[in-house]
C-alpha cells in the first residue's frame, strides 16, 4: 500500500471506530424519517381527539350558526344554564364553552371562548368564520334581494386551484410541491453548512493532535508533509461520506420500516384504494383505525412529493459541491492546525474561515426564495459561498451552465487552496511555542523551501 | 570510508541564517556526535538530512551519491521533539509507523515480536499509549526507530526521560547496532555519554563548524600538559627537586598520599619528571590529565562566542 494509502487508511479507521461517529450515525436518520413521520402524525393526531364545547347564546340569535367538524362538537345550551357551566363545564363533558353576550353586528368582541387548556388556532379560526359567515348572510338577506340563495351558491363554486406543474426536460410534467422543494433547498444547504463545519474543524483538530502530540516529526521523516496533510483531508472526506451513506442507508430502512407497519400488504395504495380504504375504516367505525389510516394517507402524499423532487440530481449535485466545498476549507483549516499549539488558540484564525461560511448561509436564505436573483446568481459562483449557495438553488431546477460553471469555479479554487494551505502547512508544523501573526504566516507562504 | 557527508551546507530562515557553510564527514560504522548550545543549528542540519527540510545551498551525500526520497527507507530517526499517537492502541501503531518506513505488515510483526520479547513490554501490544509512562513511551519510540534496520540512524537527545537503568539498556544497544554495521549520528549536550559513545565530533555553534575531529585527538590537541603524581613524602623535597620546564600547579594532601599537579610546560616530558624525582620521593602513581568533553565544549565555545573564529583540528 502506498503511504498516503495508508495515511489515508489510518485516519479513517481511527474516527469511524469513535462512539462519537457511532451515535451520530444513528441520530442523523432517526431526524431525517422524523422529517417525513412527523407532519403525517401531526395531521393525523388533531383529528383524533374530539372537542366537546358549549355554547351560550344570550342574544338567541346565533343558534346553529357554528358548525359541528370532525374534530369540534358543539352543544347549544340557554342562558340559563350559564352560571352551572361557568362552575363546572368540565363535569358536564365539554372542553371549553362559548359565551355570545351581544349582538354581533354591534359588539363584534362580543363572543369570548373560556377554557382552561389552550384553545387551538383551528379552534378559534372556525368559530369566527361561521360567525362571519352567519353575519354576512344576515346583512345580504337585509337587502332584499330574491333568489338570494341561489346568487349565494353560485359564488361559493367560483374556486380557483392553484398547483405547480414542474416541466421535466423530456417535456414530462410533474406534480411538485414549492414546500417541499424549499424544504429540500434548506436542508441539502444546511448539511453542507454543518458538514464542511464539522468535518473541517476535525482536519484542524487532527494537525493540532499531531503537533502537541509531537509525532508530526516522526512522521515526516518518513513522508512529505503535503502527503500527511492530504492523507488526512481525504480520510476525513471518507468519514464523511461513509457517515452521509450510512445516513442515506439508515433513512430509507427506518422509512420503509414505517411503511412496511402502516401497509403489510407491501404496495403503497394509490389515491383510489386509499378512498375507498377510508370509507370501509368510518363503517367500521373503529376510531384508531381510522386515525391509522389518516397517518397512512398524509405519509403517502408526503411521500409521492419527495419522489416528485428528482431527488437523484439533487444528491449527485449534493456530492460534488460536498467535496468541492469540504476540500476547499479543508486545508485553510489544516493551516491553522499547523499554524496554532492548542486549540484554544484557534480562534483568530479560524474567524476568517468561518465567516464566509456564515455569510453562505445567509444568502441561502434569499436563494431559496428567489433562486434566480443576481445575489444568488453571484453567491453561488463565488466558490467560498457557491458550495452552499448553489445547494439551495438546485433543487429549483436552474440552468445547467449554471451549475457546471460553479464547479469549475470551486475545482480550481479548492486546487489553490489546497496548495496554498499546503506551503503554510510545511513550515507552521514543525515549530513549536511561538505566537504567529499573520505576517509570519505569509513569510512561510512565500519561503520557497525546498 | 566515509558513509554521510555533508558539503558546505546552507540553509536559511526568513530572520536567520540556521547553517553557514557546514560540513560533515560521518565515517561508516561509526558513532559521530554533532555537538553545539541549543540553536546552534543541530536539528536544522538533521533534518536536512532526513530531507525534512532542503538546503539552500550545498549538498547531502549518502554513500557517496546525493540523497533520494527513497533513503528515508535506509534512515532511522528519533527527533528531540517525539511522541506517539496517544489515543491508538501501542501494537497498531508501531505497525503503522513501521509500513510508513517502507516494511510490509508481515516484516514489521516478525520484528516487532523480537524486540517485544527482548525487552520484555509483549503486554503493553494492546495498550492505548496515553496509559504508559513517558520513560514506556520512549522505548517504545526507540523500537521504531530501529526496526528497519535502517544504515544510518539518528539520534537526537535520545537519552532524555529514560532513567539510569533504561539507558543503560539503550547504550548497548546503540554499541550493538554500531557493531552490526549501522552508522550512528548522535546529537546530545550530555558530554558524559559523548565520551563514552563516539569516536568522531563535530561541534557547532552559531551556525558554523567551529571545531570537528575524533574524540580522542581532540582530547590530545586540547591537554594543558599536566600531569597528577601522587607520592608519599615531604612536599617539599618536590618543590626543591622541580625547576624549568616544570611547574606545579597545586598539591593536595589526601590521606597518607600527596597528590600533585604538575605543568610539564613546552618541552618537559614524563620520562624526564621520572627521571628527576625518581630517586628521591617514593611515587605511587603518575596519570596524564586530559580534558574532559565537556571542559573542551565549554572552552571552544565561550571563545568563540567572544571571538568568532573558525577553529577547526584536524583529525
Amino acid at each position: 500500500m502506498s503511504k498516503i494509502g495508508l495515511i489515508i487508511k489510518r485516519e479513517y479507521t481511527s474516527r469511524v471506530k469513535k462512539k462519537s461517529f457511532i451515535v451520530m450515525s444513528i441520530i442523523g436518520p432517526l431526524l431525517f424519517a422524523a422529517m417525513f413521520v412527523l407532519p403525517a402524525w401531526l395531521s393525523s393526531l388533531e383529528s383524533t381527539s374530539e372537542k366537546h364545547i358549549a355554547i351560550v347564546d344570550d342574544t338567541q340569535k346565533y343558534e346553529g350558526a357554528i358548525s359541528d367538524t370532525e374534530s369540534m362538537k358543539f352543544t347549544w345550551l340557554n342562558s340559563a344554564n350559564e352560571e352551572s357551566l361557568k362552575s363546572n363545564y368540565k363535569n358536564m363533558g365539554f372542553d371549553a364553552y362559548v359565551i355570545i353576550s351581544d349582538d354581533l353586528l354591534k359588539d363584534p368582541s362580543a363572543v369570548k371562548i373560556y377554557s382552561e387548556t389552550p384553545v387551538t388556532i383551528n379552534m378559534k379560526q372556525h368559530i369566527r368564520r361561521d360567525l362571519e359567515k352567519y353575519l354576512e348572510k344576515e346583512k345580504l338577506e337585509s337587502f332584499n334581494i330574491s333568489g338570494l340563495d341561489e346568487i349565494i351558491k353560485n359564488i361559493n363554486n367560483t374556486t380557483v386551484h392553484v398547483s405547480t406543474i414542474q416541466l421535466g426536460e423530456k417535456g414530462t410534467e410533474k406534480e411538485s410541491s414549492t414546500e417541499l422543494t424549499m424544504i429540500a433547498a434548506i436542508v441539502f444547504a444546511m448539511l453542507i453548512y454543518f458538514f464542511v463545519l464539522m468535518y473541517g474543524t476535525q482536519v484542524m483538530r487532527g494537525v493540532v493532535e499531531e503537533k502537541t502530540n509531537r509525532i508530526v516529526e516522526v512522521i515526516i521523516s518518513s513522508v512529505k508533509p503535503f502527503q500527511l496533510m492530504m492523507g488526512k483531508i481525504i480520510g476525513i472526506a471518507m468519514v464523511a461520506l461513509t457517515q452521509f451513506f450510512l445516513w442515506i442507508v439508515f433513512t430509507i430502512l427506518i422509512i420503509t420500516g414505517i411503511k412496511f407497519a402502516l401497509f403489510p400488504g407491501g404496495e403503497m395504495p394509490t389515491r383510489m384504494d386509499k378512498q375507498i380504504e377510508m370509507i370501509q375504516a368510518d363503517a367500521g367505525q373503529d376510531g384508531s383505525v381510522a386515525a391509522n389510516s389518516d397517518f397512512a394517507e398524509e405519509f403517502t402524499k408526503i411521500m409521492e412529493k419527495a419522489n416528485s423532487l428528482n431527488l437523484l440530481g439533487s444528491i449527485l449535485a449534493f456530492f460534488f459541491f460536498f467535496i468541492g466545498g469540504y476540500l476547499l476549507y479543508a486545508g485553510l483549516y489544516a493551516a491553522v492546525g499547523a499554524v496554532i499549539d492548542n486549540e484554544t488558540d484557534s480562534q483568530q484564525f479560524v474567524m476568517p474561515i468561518i465567516m464566509p461560511l456564515i455569510l453562505s448561509i445567509y444568502i441561502a436564505m434569499v436563494a431559496f426564495r428567489s433562486p434566480d436573483s443576481d445575489i444568488a446568481f453571484w453567491f453561488s459562483m463565488i466558490p467560498f459561498t457557491s458550495p452552499i449557495v448553489m445547494m439551495a438553488r438546485i433543487p429549483f431546477q436552474i440552468p445547467t451552465w449554471q451549475v457546471l460553471l460553479s464547479m469549475a469555479i470551486l475545482t480550481a479554487s479548492f486546487i489553490f487552496t489546497t496548495w496554498f494551505a499546503g506551503r503554510i502547512y510545511r513550515t507552521g508544523i514543525l515549530m513549536y511555542g511561538k505566537k504567529v501573526t499573520y505576517k509570519e504566516i505569509w513569510k512561510w507562504f512565500l519561503y520557497s523551501g525546498k | 570510508m566515509i558513509f554521510l557527508e555533508a558539503k558546505k551546507v546552507v540553509k536559511k530562515f526568513a530572520n536567520h541564517v540556521a547553517l553557514n557553510k557546514v560540513d560533515l564527514e560521518v565515517p561508516e560504522n561509526s558513532i559521530y556526535g554533532l555537538l553545539g548550545p541549543n540553536g546552534a543549528g543541530k536539528t536544522t542540519l538533521i533534518r536536512i538530512i532526513n530531507q525534512i527540510t532542503g538546503p539552500d545551498e550545498g549538498e547531502v551525500l549518502i554513500n557517496g551519491r546525493p540523497l533520494q526520497p527513497t533513503d528515508v527507507h535506509n534512515i532511522g530517526y528519533l527527533p528531540e521533539e517525539r511522541g506517539l499517537y496517544k489515543k491508538m492502541k501501542v501494537g497498531e501503531q508501531v505497525v503503522y509507523l513501521a509500513q510508513l518506513k517502507g516494511l510490509n505488515k508481515r516484516d514489521a510483526l516478525k520484528k516487532l515480536k523480537y524486540w517485544f520479547e527482548k525487552f520484555e513490554i509483549q503486554a503493553w501490544w494492546n495498550k492505548k499509549v496515553e496509559e504508559l509512562s513517558k520513560g514506556m513511551q520512549q522505548k517504545i519510540q526507540f523500537i521504531v526507530t530501529i526496526l528497519h534496520e535502517p544504515k544510518l540512524l539518528i539520534f537526537d537527545e535520545p537519552f532524555s526521560g529514560f532513567d539510569p537503568i533504561n539507558t543503560n539498556l539503550l547504550k548497548e544497544e546503540i554499541l550493538k547496532l554500531r557493531d552490526k554495521g549501522a552508522t550512528i549520528l548522535f546529537s546530545t549536550h550530555n558530554m558524559e555519554s559523548v565520551e563514552e559513545l563516539c569516536d568522531h565530533i563535530t561541534l557547532i555553534n552559531n551556525s558554523k563548524t567551529i571545531l570537528h575531529g575524533a574524540v580522542d585527538q581532540i582530547k590530545q590537541d586540547f591537554k594543558e600538559n599536566v600531569v597528577e603524581l601522587i607520592f608519599s613524602g615531604d612536599e617539599n623535597i618536590l618543590r626543591s627537586k622541580l625547576n624549568d620546564p616544570f611547574s606545579i600547579r597545586d598539591i593536595k594532601n589526601i590521606n597518607n598520599h600527596t597528590k600533585a599537579y604538575i605543568e610539564l610546560g613546552n618541552t618537559g616530558t614524563i620520562n624526564d619528571l621520572l627521571n628527576i624525582l625518581i630517586k628521591d620521593i617514593e611515587i605511587n602513581g603518575l596519570t596524564e590529565i586530559l580534558p574532559s568533553m565537556n571542559q573542551i565544549f565549554i572552552r571552544v565555545v565561550s571563545e568563540s562566542n567572544q571571538t568568532k573564529p573558525v577553529e577547526t583540528v584536524t583529525a
